[in-house]
């Protein structure tokens, strides 16, 4: 098969690639461009581990052909980071509230936490555990995740009020 | 899990993505969110040289509702459907189904159209379309034509759409103010499919049944519309013995096969409790 012309756009940066048109995204991302905070936790749709957010939607990048992301702004967990490349808001509490252990999904969790709270910047406990429902851990038991993200939610609306 | 290869094609109109299923035939196929047909080519249970991907298509987007009908394009997503408050006034039974599909993940990539499209028996819009008596859309090289989503349905992957056909949109009557709803799911957890679910609608006047349609999803190799069971419940007072008819009516209908579900006299009867689960809660929303 020809290979196929990509362009998109990776945590703030373009970049351009020739690709095999049957390459997964997160493939693309680990192996091509070296995003390795995306994970590979199951590879059939069904951990979250491999979450990026992908013009506004969490996405499970096992389950996108790279062609798919053609011409996309994407952001990794490597691109929650703050502007001087310390922890995030939402990255800085789930080291906080021992939103891990092992860290595997951990990648995945925070990608999708930043969106569900750009959506519903005020969730409930339960609001969270049905907008995380997606992702898997292992290790966790959920607990220390959800309040994560409800102190994350908390810390962001704390920084909005003071920026206004 | 790496699919075999193909050739990807991105058109941006309904016309050139069906040139290119009509100059490819069955080598081709559209993909939309990619989230049933993706897993299906990792596992290489599909394979085709030409993946034609309808993202870009404008025409094929948006939720409209237009005096008494309410028209979706195939390629709003699961998430557009649960977060339009238009679509929620019209017929608020297709976000309580949406939000039981899959996760949100998945929600923001699944479209309608490839849900309704893609024939699998797990799928929970196409029997929810069927409770709706949702008109399906088909574009092809020889122009367009409707298909009733009680007609759609042949087997399991085996639908009344032709390869070289698209489907564009859903047409979906608006159900009349005041009528009762649900669609009801028991699945092992979030994001799995149904081992039984039932989309119900009816309405009632003066205490007796005017109305009623009801359908199964997951417990045959095509979704269901219980034509009986509806019929058991019109004319009733919707008590004991109506719903009682109602469902074993609708167990009539149904022929579940044994899985990793569960064996046959499990589903029958989960199939009975989340029947018996939704009428009653649309009886409740009933006004
Ligand atoms: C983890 C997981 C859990 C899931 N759980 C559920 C669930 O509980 N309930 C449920 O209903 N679904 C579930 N799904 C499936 C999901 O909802 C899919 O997104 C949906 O079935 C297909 O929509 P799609 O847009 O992704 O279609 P695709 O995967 O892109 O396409 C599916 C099929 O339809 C065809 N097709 C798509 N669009 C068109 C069109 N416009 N015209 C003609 N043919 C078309 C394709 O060629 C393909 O054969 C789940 C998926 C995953 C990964
Ligand atoms: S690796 Fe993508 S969902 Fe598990
Ligand atoms: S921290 Fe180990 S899988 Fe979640």
């Amino acid at each position: 098969m020809a290979k196929q012309h990509v362009k998109m756009t990776v945590n703030g940066k373009e970049v351009e690639a020739l690709a095999d048109p049957r390459t997964l995204l997160i493939h693309f991302l680990r192996e091509d461009l070296k995003i390795t905070g995306p994970h590979i936790g199951c590879e059939t749709s069904h951990c979250g581990a491999c979450t990026v957010d992908i013009d506004g939607k969490s996405v499970k990048s096992c389950t996108m052909f790279v062609g798919q992301a053609h011409g996309a702004d994407i952001t990794t967990v490597e691109g929650l980071v703050n502007a001087d490349g310390s922890l995030g808001v939402i990255q800085e509490m789930f080291r906080e509230h021992h939103g891990l252990q092992c860290g595997y999904c951990t990648p995945g969790m925070i990608t999708r936490a930043h969106r569900l709270l750009q959506e519903n910047p005020t969730p409930t406990e339960e609001d969270i555990r049905f907008g995380m429902a997606g992702n898997l851990c292992r290790c966790t038991g959920y607990q220390n995740i959800v309040k994560a993200v409800a102190h994350a939610a908390d810390a962001l609306n704390a920084q909005k009020e003071a920026a206004e | 899990m790496i699919p075999a290869g193909f050739e990807y094609h991105r058109p941006a109109d309904v016309a050139s993505a069906l040139a290119i299923l009509t100059t490819h035939g069955d080598e081709a196929r559209v993909i939309a969110g990619g989230h049933s047909l993706i897993p299906m080519m990792k596992l290489r249970m599909a394979e085709m040289g030409h993946l034609v991907d309808l993202q870009d298509i404008t025409e094929l987007k948006g939720i409209s509702v237009d005096g008494d009908t309410i028209t979706i394009g195939a390629m709003t997503t699961q998430h557009e459907l649960i977060t339009s408050d238009a679509l929620a006034e019209a017929a608020p039974i297709i976000r309580e189904a949406a939000l039981v599909i899959a996760d949100p993940q998945v929600r923001y990539m699944g479209t309608i159209g490839g849900n309704v499209a893609n024939g699998d028996p797990g799928n929970d819009m196409p029997g929810l379309m069927q409770c709706l008596d949702a008109t399906y859309i088909l574009v092809g090289p020889d122009g367009m034509r409707p298909v009733a989503a009680r007609e759609f349905y042949e087997a399991a992957y085996f639908t009344a759409r032709e390869d070289e056909e698209i489907l564009t949109q859903i047409s979906i009557p608006r159900p009349a103010p005041g009528t009762g709803y649900a669609y009801e799911k028991q699945k092992r957890k979030i994001g799995d499919y149904a081992t039984a679910a039932s989309g119900v609608m009816l309405t009632v006047a003066g205490g007796t049944c005017t109305s009623a349609s009801i359908a199964m999803t997951n417990l045959a190799d095509t979704p269901i519309w219980a034509e009986a069971a509806g019929a058991a419940l019109v004319g009733s007072d919707l008590g004991e013995d109506a719903i009682t008819a109602a469902i074993a009516a609708a167990k009539d209908a149904i022929d579940p096969v044994a899985d990793n579900r569960g064996p046959v006299e499990f589903k029958m009867h989960v199939a009975g409790v989340i029947l018996r689960r939704a009428i009653d809660r649309a009886i409740a929303r009933a006004g």
